[in-house]
């Protein structure tokens, strides 16, 4: 079966960006959440292995997003990337203290997510 | 029961602190206008005397809070002094804040002395602010806040600077605690944002799990004007919690109104609250007197308003014709019924149902912002006992306790009075001069007992001392002399000692300049009396008096019990009812010419109200009659009457001056379908009764 991601990001370019990047690694079902509301609605919905979140979003932010997550018994194990345009050190630190498991900084490197990503769908 | 005794010299202190608390807010202010100029050594001096003196004080009276934050406050200014640091306006927005805290904790020391504040988070400030030289980063500002870490830990940076641009306006910061179904959440919450922002700013929206799996809980964080309640009666939704994480403190005025386009944009914002450039919010400095500082830390601590006793008394009323109301629609209702209309009638009781319990939270509701603490009256006796025990050269020590007890304030009001005079009496005849204590082997300074304690429905006040006792002998002499009483009626010797309560009894020949004033124990009997409320007074030569003043917690509406006696109609406050008996005429003895019946071993003394009020007409002992067994205090006795016509809510209203001599009876009563009632008054009645001479005197 094939692993579910789901991406919440606001910008349409940035997540056909995530996308392509993905594709190029390999076959992945691809759950696209334009706010953090509609991930909040996917995640109940859909078993998700992996999530990957922006930070700024209009509704919720990214932080938020991952407090829940971490949070919940049901989505807790599932790992979590954050990629922001908002590199700073305050932030970061903040992800990753509320169980994020990686931190990436727009423009990412598609390197560097196709290697995240291997690791914690592996 | 607390003992809470009100040293004086805690007042003093509170007193002294008060003035140079608002002496330092008004200095750091002017002090904050001469930051451009380089500052002002003298001001800034006297603003560090200031601090000292606070510290020095309060450690005396062990307020350790009070004298460390002035310590720490001392020690930064003590730095500006020298010129460690610099002056900036960021560390004299810190000090007025500490300021405003020491403000708070002194004021709560006058309410209550073990009152304490968590005061490292400003602490903290001041520390931070010494470190910085003045300048403190928004991160110090918001653990300097207090905030649940776990809430922080989900705002961005930006989200963090609103925040704190938010308290730095005096907004309220609130959170929110809601959830919704997972299948409409979004519009619900968007729904309840938009609303939110026409009253404040939805700073953060922070997503949990709900109770249920297809709920889900969100957790906002909003800077508001409004208190939690507002916004609870704002957005008018049950599942909604809303709780103040950090008070707002800049006077409203001083905030700009929140309108409905929302909050400021971040384009609008400086960056760094804490520059210069951006002085916070002194409104001391714009309405200028130092009452105005006050004012605003008042509100900070206890949010609480001062309103006008009559606006209370005419909500009072209000709810009073609300009850009156809801019992006239209750009569409709059973009309209804008897007439056939049953179900129309049970719709319209069950409404009546809901309805009553509405009326009945808002009765409380109204009843407990009337109710006050006797503190500010024992404290008023404490000075009228200080002064006159110093103008008589008398030794006097107050024993205060219960204070914290509370009571309507219309009968907190009207029972300064008399309790000053209780308590002048007390002084003047009671305690003995020193010599003459100690002539008697007793310690040379009295004590005079001021005691309150709550009895279930009722308050007790006692006014106890340990000086000379009334002599029931002289108070006999004194009462055949002045024609109150034969010389060959016997009475007991509480019979006697009541005599003093008597019109025109005075048992000292040259009346007294201070409990004289032609004011005698029996207007403070009727003082007493026109509260519904009783008075015993309790003697022993030598050993002291004590004077035990039993009154209701709250006048206006009463649950009354409505009785029949000789086709009249009397309401019968049913705090004082104790049970209700169906009366044996068998039973009845007598006793001393007075009837009594036996009620589980103890001996009822009846009261036969026809007799009373002169209503009995010819005798029809034949007749079914029942006894309300009333209580006051530690007494009881039976009130006879021909029939219970159930219990009702009633409103007593007075009875007019001209009335007020009538024994008995507390007031007059509507009884909602156009009929006034007389509500007795079973304090009055008991002491009457009890006294063994039930006649009322008229």
């Amino acid at each position: 079966m094939l692993k579910k991601i789901l991406i919440t990001e606001d910008s349409p370019t940035m997540r056909s960006l995530i996308i392509s990047t993905l594709a190029d690694m390999g076959d992945f079902e691809i759950v696209e959440a334009a706010n953090g509301f509609e991930a909040l609605r996917i995640l109940p919905r859909e078993k998700v292995d992996l999530v990957i979140t922006d930070i700024n979003m209009p509704d919720i932010n990214g932080l938020e997003l991952v407090s829940f997550v971490k949070n919940n018994p049901n989505y807790r194990s599932i790992p979590l990337f954050i990629i922001s345009t908002e590199g700073r050190e305050r932030d970061r630190e903040k992800g990753l203290a509320l169980g994020a498991d990686a931190y990436l900084v727009k423009p990412f490197s598609p390197d560097e997510l196709q290697a995240l990503v291997r690791r914690y769908l592996n | 029961m607390a003992d809470r005794p009100l040293s004086r010299a805690v007042k003093d202190f509170l007193g002294e602190a008060e003035e140079i608390i608002e002496k330092l807010n008004l200095d750091l202010v002017e002090l904050g206008d001469a930051v451009e100029r380089g500052g002002d050594p003298d001001l800034l001096n006297g603003i560090f005397r200031g601090a000292h003196s606070i510290k020095g004080l309060a450690g005396m009276f062990g307020f350790n809070d009070i004298s460390e934050l002035a310590h720490h406050m001392e020690n930064i200014l003590d730095n500006l002094r020298l010129d460690k640091i610099p002056l900036t306006q960021t560390l004299i927005q810190t000090l007025l804040d500490a300021v405003e805290v020491l403000t708070r904790l002194a004021n709560g020391k006058a309410a209550e002395d073990d009152f304490t504040l968590d005061i490292s988070p400003i602490l903290a400030r001041i520390a931070s602010a010494a470190e910085n030289g003045g300048e403190e980063t928004e991160g110090d500002r918001l653990k300097s806040l207090g905030i649940d870490p776990s809430i922080l830990s989900v705002l961005t940076e930006y989200e963090e600077h609103r925040l704190l641009e938010n308290v730095r306006k005096g907004h309220h910061l609130l959170q929110l605690r809601i959830a919704f179904n997972l299948a409409s959440f979004d519009q619900d919450l968007a729904e309840m944002s938009d609303r939110l922002k026409t009253q404040g700013e939805v700073i953060s929206t922070l997503p949990g799990t709900g109770d249920q799996p297809e709920r889900i809980a969100f957790q906002l964080l909003y800077g508001t004007d409004s208190d939690p309640g507002q916004i609870k009666t704002f957005l008018d939704r049950n599942d909604l919690q809303v709780d103040l994480l950090v008070p707002g403190s800049a006077a409203k005025g001083a905030a700009s109104p929140s309108s409905p386009s929302g909050p400021d944009t971040p384009a609008q914002r400086t960056p760094e609250p804490a520059s210069p450039e951006s002085p916070s919010k002194m409104p001391a400095k714009e309405t200028g007197p130092a009452a105005e500082a006050g004012g605003m830390s008042l509100r900070s601590i206890s949010r609480t308003v001062r309103v006008d006793i009559d606006k209370l008394d005419s909500l009072m009323n209000i709810v009073g014709e609300l009850v009156l109301s809801k019992g006239a629609i209750a009569t409709l209702c059973d009309t209804l019924k008897s007439e056939g209309v049953t179900e129309s009638a049970a719709q319209l009781q069950k409404a009546t149902r809901v309805l009553e319990r509405r009326l009945t939270e808002l009765q409380k509701g109204v009843m407990e912002v009337r109710m006050v603490p006797v503190l500010q009256l024992f404290e008023k006796v404490s000075r009228i006992v200080r002064r006159v025990a110093g103008e008589q050269c008398k030794q006097v020590t107050l024993d205060i306790r219960g204070a914290e007890t509370e009571l309507d304030k219309l009968i907190v009001e009207d029972l300064a009075d008399p309790l000053m005079h209780i308590v002048r009496n007390a002084i003047d005849h009671g305690v003995e001069s020193s010599e003459e204590r100690e002539a008697c082997g007793k310690q040379s300074k009295a004590t005079i007992c001021l005691w309150a304690m709550q009895k279930g429905n009722h308050v007790v006040i006692e006014i106890h001392d340990d000086g000379r006792g009334i002599d029931p002998e002289k108070v006999r002499r004194k009462a055949v002399q002045k024609g109150l009483i034969d010389n060959d009626v016997q009475l007991s010797r509480e019979a006697l000692i009541d005599l003093i309560m008597m019109p025109g009894f005075s048992t000292r020949d040259e009346v007294s300049e201070l409990s004289g004033r032609g004011v005698g124990m029996d207007v403070v009997k009727n003082n007493i009396a026109s509260l519904s409320g009783m008075i015993e007074v309790e003697s022993r030569v030598g050993e002291g008096t004590s004077v035990a003043i039993t009154l209701p917690i709250t006048l206006a509406i009463i649950k009354a019990l409505i009785v029949q006696v000789e086709n009249k109609t009397y309401a019968l406050p049913i705090n004082s009812v104790l049970e209700t008996l169906m009366m044996d005429s068998a039973s009845i003895r007598t006793i001393e010419r007075r009837e009594v019946i036996e009620l589980r071993d103890t001996t009822l003394p009846l009261l036969r109200l026809g007799q009373l009020f002169g209503l009995a007409s010819a005798s029809s002992p034949a007749k079914r009659s029942y006894v309300v067994v009333v209580g006051m205090a530690d007494k009881k006795m039976g009130i006879v009457v021909d029939d219970m016509l159930g219990q009702q809510d009633v409103v007593i209203k007075s009875l007019g001056r001209t009335l007020s001599f009538v024994r008995g009876i507390a007031g007059a009563a509507d009884l909602g379908n156009q009929r006034t009632i007389l509500v007795l008054d079973v304090g009055g009645l008991m002491s009457e009764t009890l006294r063994g001479d039930a006649a009322i005197y008229v």
